[in-house]
């Protein structure tokens, strides 16, 4: 015994160690797959992608690898870079923080030249769950909704979507952005804003008026998931802007149509006749019926689905074919065109008749596509075609699936009722099933005689006595319980036999099922009150044995019952009634489709598939009474212009005006440099004549640079002129895209200009640092440089390698007994991060220390820099991660132009938030001190007596960035205004912090 | 609107998952697993179950159920028809849609459903756009990839994806230009005990392989449009033309793809191209029942009935069946009761057959229904409804290409009832 036991216990122990031993297993796999991601070989770190991708996709956690996955974002490598992406989508909701690093390299992906990374960036970056980065977001699909490229602006598309369920509180904005979108006239864009208008505000009907003409005529040529959304959107707008055509009195003439765009006398004669179609509505009708002949059967289904609700009755019958043509596709297909038809079945019965055979059951059907083409078939039955019916009836009741013979059986009885011609015969057949040797098969039988029975009991009391005496084979509750029904109801009929019954019943009682008791409950009621010379006693003892049942149900019935029945003193009036309460004539009951309610869903939804409604299910408004203005449609369309002297004419003005648009402009812009240098030119204290010798030198340097300007613009001009008459000439079918182009020209003009104008009108001058920390960061520790220990220093001084670069102070220290040589940084970057490397040190000697300096191009982003720091036998790994602040330089400018910089950044680009002060720190000194020591930027001299302003730009896009402190004893608002959203609210964080903590 | 995807195969795991938007659990799918524990059949499974907080649509093929994970109101079929869209470039990528397949390219399986679905909504589904941006894999690509450190994943945006004629890509190139059509029609039908047809119909379909260099431009047609009762179209047929002149003009995808698909209408008699003689019965008591299959050729216009196919389902009470086959081979499942036989092809001098006893569970009553039988068959060089190409031109290019048509019928549903 003992022995077991420690063997058991041994046994625990080893199934532990070997669990965590797995445990290990795992992370050491991730320990080298960190090594992988970490290396310089992109081929390993593609490999290493691979192998978290498959993780992913076993759904195993990989969120821990998230720091090394995430420094690849920028990687050159598109394939890497991608499988980075599907990484970053999926983990960078849990792991917020570390998300934001890759932000700015999507903000510069945003710009690329190649549509196709603008577009993923896009992709990307809206699919990273991050509240944060909601305006970032904001503003990229605000951008990329005007972008050139059709692709990009379906990204953007997409991208309100995901915006819209991040933070639902943006609904205006992007409702926005759809407006322009759904303008849009490429046939890529179409569906996917659609989409979004469905997800975001498929209230706004309004949105469509004007584009509803455009989408019917593009419908054809849109990709196929999008016409499918499309379709179901303009269902729903047709039903909300049209009378409805299926009036009684409405009569249709196939020439109709023809007289709205034909004569107006024929139009005349027309308006005399009660119901005429909209020329939109038949415009939808008209456009989507080719689609019937889609390869895609949801468009197929939603071509059906607008005809089922929108087309004049008598045209319904189109799309009867296209339906039966799905029904070869997949299981899947079949059952949900399946569920549609027997909807549609129900109601007309004439679409689908002709089409009777394609419905019938074949052995190797899935169940439930059985039971929905019985359905449907028992729905197309009638006087003509019910005599095949039922023989293709007598081949499913045989069939060897069990569950559907019984569906046939409760079919059969649905013909019966429904059909009098065919009641008896259906009757006697269900009753020869009765001999049937399955049980489920009979108890089926049993329950639809029952309802059978209950239209016309005086002619079957043959048929009840038969089944009188199946019942003791009979074990199916259901079917027992529906025999006693009968036998109780029409015991008049067989005054013989229900006392038997009801005998043999009392003896079985404690074993029935509760459905069967309450029914022996009832029987022996009815029976007291029509024999009870013979069944007093029985009727007695069962509801003795009743008033003891486990089921309060029972108890509850046999109290009532014997209240009713039993005269006693108390229970005087009701006793009365008895009879006439229990022996009442029963309404037969009517057996009915179970698709009979299906139609208060939207054919073709999941709502109908379900028979209940889904969540965001958009109901169908029922047709107005009065037709809505139809005018809200009509749409200032440029009309193709026959005449192409005209249409020529015509471009010429527009040129014309861009032309002088452009001389405007230069002339503007060159007045305005001159102003400036005036005004340098002032602020020296250079002589009168000098200035205006100066002056009159730049008036003429800036001329000639005028007219080459002009030259350049005006061969650009020419060229695209003619480029468009060639295209004029070729095809007037161009003529929008001609438009497009020459639009584009003006806005690239135009923002040309306002590029050049902006850079003149603001002085950016850079300016010292106003504060230099001291601190040094450790980059290597001379414990594992073996020796050499290097730390580094931001110096806050402009670079002297690079304009981009921030430029760092490296100190390197020989703590080892032997010289070091070669000290040098390694020539392969790991990361994308441009670096200027120092010189390399010949020699180092022990104890003695080197001071050089290097610069690093971080982007504008806090992005660790990783490089490989050498000796001449070893090399380091480091990396130097930048604070947020040491990525600015400081600038000086006017309080004036403070304020209207600011002005230019607001909204998206403005953050803020209110801290409390602490007292010590009030002072406008230390203020100031603890501003500059978080960010290297520079002091605004203020009038404001509580306003502190600071002003800095980033290193590598030259972005301004604005501080301002406004003092509000005892809070202080800090508002950052940049267009570089995330170093804003990185620095917020940092200033907050700096500000509400105490010390130096 | 697609949530989520999971991948479950014939053993009811989950072998990948995939997600679009938030990740939801997979514990989801035990209410899959529940419906699945449910269905007698694999074919069972309701294809849309609903959950307290999401439905499920499913579809299965080649044994491997695609789940895909809905949140809110969306077209059943939008979904359906996507999933077997994914699986058609899945077979397309790989050869075969199995579950080794996916597992061994599971890397190039996550980049094309992250190329197929934005949010869940389908951005590229076009099998030429697709291997544009995402190459397939095959080992000489694998080997070099591995070698020279180069991707399978396109750097460009296709061409495709921007033009009118989305679905094929530029710059196509051949030395040699040939386009093959294959006519391939398939009848359904139900035979009764006597041998009377109770429902038949043709259906065909168009596929086409086209390698053909530049952007071709091509017109079909046909003897006798006529025949054609109802037709689905590839997106690249111009519906207008076909509307008026009955010619198919389109612009081809590179590579395989349906041209057409189309249903013979339902006035024209059906030729049934076998007959089938039976003898089955059972008699009441006795433990042995009689089992005698002949098969026969009927209206096949002169041509060969080939790769012959009978399977039956026999009834639950038949234990084991010794039958005898003229030609061909016989297999007899106790398990699944599947009675299976290969006949091969029809020779019309001597006719197949299949005769001998089967055994019944002592004791078991005799099964009310005789079995149905499915056939399968294949006539080459020959179309049933008797439709017929008249002529394929080119334009748009100057080359000479290389034109072949082949015709063939295969059976469909084709049951007999005995």
């Amino acid at each position: 015994m003992r022995n077991a036991l420690v063997s058991a216990e041994n046994l625990q122990l080893t199934l532990k160690t070997d669990f965590s031993s797995e445990e290990q297993a795992l992370t050491i796999k991730n320990e080298d797959l960190k090594e992988m991601l970490e290396s310089n070989k992109e081929s390993l770190k593609l490999e290493a992608m691979k192998r978290i991708v498959g993780l992913i996709a076993k759904g195993k956690n990989a969120s821990e690898l998230f720091p090394a996955v995430v420094k690849n974002v920028a990687s050159k490598n598109i394939e890497l870079k991608k499988l980075v992406y599907v990484y970053l989508v999926r983990y960078a909701e849990e792991q917020q923080d570390l998300a934001l690093l890759s932000i700015s390299t999507f903000q510069r992906a945003l710009k690329d030249p190649n549509q196709l990374i603008r577009a993923s960036a896009l992709r990307v970056l809206s699919s990273i769950r991050v509240p944060i980065i909601v305006p970032i977001m904001m503003l990229a699909i605000k951008e990329a909704a005007t972008d050139l490229s059709p692709y990009v602006r379906k990204t953007a598309a997409h991208a309100i979507q995901k915006l819209y369920s991040l933070d639902p509180d943006q609904k205006e904005h992007l409702i926005e952005v759809i407006e322009k979108l759904l303008k849009d006239k490429s046939t890529l864009v179409a569906g996917s804003v659609v989409m979004a208008f469905e997800e975001v505000c498929p209230d706004r009907i309004d949105l469509i008026h004007k584009n509803y003409r455009k989408l019917c005529n593009l419908l054809v040529d849109v990709e196929e998931w999008g016409q499918v959304v499309i379709i179901h959107m303009l269902t729903r707008y047709a039903r909300t802007q049209f009378v409805s055509p299926w009036r009684e009195d409405a009569m249709f003439d196939e020439n109709n149509e023809k007289a709205f765009y034909d004569s107006e006398e024929e139009r005349k004669v027309e308006q005399t006749r009660p119901y005429i179609m909209d020329p939109d509505h038949r415009l939808l009708l008209r456009n989507t019926k080719p689609l019937l002949q889609s390869r895609n059967t949801a468009v197929v289904m939603a071509v059906s689905q607008l005809y089922w609700h929108l087309a004049p009755k008598h045209e319904l019958s189109i799309i009867t074919k296209s339906l039966v043509r799905l029904l070869r596709s997949h299981r899947e297909v079949q059952y949900v065109v399946l569920q549609n038809i027997a909807t549609m079945s129900i109601q007309r019965k004439g679409m689908f008749e002709p089409f009777m055979k394609s419905f019938y059951v074949r052995s190797t059907d899935a169940t439930h596509i059985k039971t929905l083409k019985l359905e449907i078939l028992t729905n197309l039955a009638n006087e003509a075609n019910i005599s095949t019916i039922l023989r293709e009836f007598q081949t499913y009741v045989k069939s060897q699936d069990k569950a559907f013979a019984a569906a046939t059986i409760q079919a059969i009885g649905r013909c019966a009722t429904n059909i009098s011609e065919v009641t008896d015969t259906c009757l006697n057949g269900l009753v020869l099933l009765l001999s049937n040797r399955d049980e489920t098969v009979v108890a089926e039988s049993v329950v639809v005689i029952k309802k059978l029975l209950q239209t016309q009991p005086s002619q079957h009391s043959d048929i009840i006595k038969h089944m009188a005496k199946l019942f003791d084979n009979i074990t199916v509750p259901m079917a027992r319980a529906s025999i006693l029904w009968l036998m109780g109801e029409y015991c008049e009929h067989v005054p013989k036999i229900a006392p038997d019954v009801l005998r043999k019943m009392a003896k079985t009682f404690t074993n029935e099922e509760d459905i069967v008791k309450l029914q022996i409950v009832n029987l022996a009621a009815k029976l007291y009150l029509t024999n009870s010379k013979q069944t007093k006693l029985l009727t007695q003892y069962i509801l003795n044995l009743g008033k003891y049942d486990q089921n309060y149900d029972i108890r509850d019935r046999t109290r009532f019952i014997r209240q009713l029945i039993v005269p006693n003193e108390k229970s005087g009036a009701l006793s009365k009634y008895a009879r006439r309460i229990l022996m009442a004539p029963k309404p037969a009951p009517v057996l009915q489709s179970a698709f009979k309610d299906r139609d208060r869903f939207q054919l073709g939804t999941l709502s109908h598939t379900l028979n209940s409604q889904a969540s965001g299910y958009l109901e169908l408004s029922d047709w107005p009474a009065v037709a809505p203005d139809q005018s809200v449609r009509n749409v200032e369309v440029v009309e193709p212009v026959r005449l192409p002297c005209i249409f020529i004419l015509f471009y010429f003005l527009k040129i014309m005006l861009v032309l002088t648009y452009i001389c405007v402009h230069v002339e503007s812009v060159s007045e305005s440099e001159s102003e400036e240098n005036s005004d340098d030119s002032n602020k020296s204290s250079s002589s009168q004549s000098e200035k205006s010798s100066s002056e009159s030198d730049s008036e003429k340097k800036k001329k000639t640079l005028k007219n080459k300007k002009l030259q350049q613009l005006l061969l650009i001009i020419m060229t695209k002129y003619i480029l468009i008459h060639i295209v004029l000439s070729i095809s007037t079918q161009f003529f929008v895209n001609c438009m497009c182009s020459l639009l584009h020209l003006c806005v690239f003009l135009a923002c040309q200009f306002d590029a050049v104008s902006w850079h003149v009108h603001v002085s950016l001058q850079a300016s010292s640092p106003v504060f230099v920390p001291e601190t040094s960061h450790e980059l290597l520790h001379r414990m594992t440089g073996k020796g050499l220990s290097a730390q580094y220093r931001f110096t806050r001084q402009p670079c002297i390698y690079g304009n981009s670069m921030v430029s760092l102070q490296l100190t390197l220290s020989n703590s080892s007994d032997q010289a070091l040589e070669n000290i040098h940084i390694s020539e392969k970057s790991s990361t994308g991060q441009n670096i200027h490397r120092f010189n390399a040190i010949e020699r180092l000697e022990p104890q003695a220390s080197v001071t050089v300096s290097m610069g690093v191009d971080f982007n504008d982003s806090t992005q660790a820099a990783n490089f490989q720091l050498c000796t001449k036998e070893d090399e380091f790994s480091v990396s130097i991660q930048p604070a947020v602040g040491e990525l600015l330089l400081p600038i000086t400018m006017s309080e004036a132009d403070f304020t209207k910089e600011q002005g230019k950044l607001m909204g998206m680009n403005e953050s803020s938030a209110t801290i409390t002060m602490k007292p010590e720190n009030v002072s406008s000194q230390s203020v100031n001190r603890k501003v500059v020591s978080v960010a290297n930027i520079g002091v605004i001299p203020s009038s404001q007596e509580n306003i502190y302003r600071f002003a800095g730009k980033t290193v590598s896009s030259g972005s301004l960035v604005l501080v301002s402190v406004a003092l509000k004893d005892p809070d202080a608002v800090i508002t950052i205004n940049t267009e570089k959203t995330v170093i804003g609210s990185m620095l917020l964080r940092q200033f907050k912090t700096a500000l509400t903590n105490s010390g130096p | 609107m697609i949530h989520s995807l999971f991948l479950v195969n014939a053993s009811g795991d989950i072998f990948l998952e995939k997600h679009w938007k938030s990740v939801v659990s997979r514990s989801v799918c035990d209410y899959f697993f529940e419906a699945l524990e449910r269905a007698t059949e694999p074919e069972n499974v309701p294809p849309v179950i609903p959950t307290p907080h999401h439905f499920l649509i499913n579809v299965l093929r080649h044994r491997i159920y695609f789940v895909a994970v809905i949140q809110s109101e969306v077209p059943p079929l939008f979904v359906i028809e996507f999933l077997h869209r994914v699986v058609d470039t899945f077979q397309d990528y790989f050869g075969v849609c199995s579950e080794a397949a996916i597992k061994d390219n599971v890397v190039v399986v996550y980049e094309l459903l992250e190329e197929m679905l934005d949010n869940g909504f389908p951005l590229a589904t076009e099998s030429n756009i697709l291997k544009e941006l995402i190459k397939p894999p095959t080992i000489l690509r694998t080997v070099v990839n591995t070698i020279t450190g180069s991707t399978n994943v396109g750097e460009q945006l296709p061409t495709g994806q921007l033009s009118v004629v989305p679905w094929r890509r530029t710059g196509v190139k051949y030395t040699n230009n040939e386009a093959y059509f294959d006519v391939v029609e398939e009848i359904d039908a139900i035979i009764d005990k006597s041998g009377s047809t109770i429902t038949a119909e043709i259906q065909g379909v168009i596929d086409a392989c086209v390698k053909l260099t530049g952007m071709p431009d091509l017109t079909l047609s046909f003897m006798n449009p006529r025949l054609l009762d109802d037709v689905s179209f590839h997106p690249c047929v111009r519906f207008k033309r076909w509307e008026a002149e009955r010619i198919l003009s389109f612009i081809p995808p590179d590579g395989n793809f349906r041209l057409l698909s189309y249903h013979v209408s339902s006035q024209n008699l059906v030729a049934i191209p076998v007959y089938v003689k039976h003898n089955i019965s059972f008699r009441e008591g006795s433990s042995q029942g009689r089992f005698e299959l002949t098969l026969g050729p009927k209206q096949t216009m002169g041509k060969a009935v080939e790769s012959v196919l009978v399977s039956s389902q026999l009834p639950r009470g038949v234990l084991n069946a010794n039958l005898s086959p003229s030609q061909g081979t016989y297999t007899f499942d106790p398990v699944t009761k599947l009675l299976s036989w290969d006949v091969g092809k029809i020779n019309p001098q001597k006719l197949p057959s299949l005769k001998g006893s089967v055994s019944l569970q002592t004791g078991a009553s005799k099964p009310d229904e005789n079995p149905t039988i499915n056939i399968q068959f294949k006539i080459q060089q020959l179309a049933i409804s008797g439709l017929k190409v008249n002529r394929l031109d080119m334009y748009g290019e100057k080359y000479k290409p290389f034109k072949g048509i082949k015709y063939m019928t295969k059976a469909g549903k084709f049951q007999v009832r005995t």
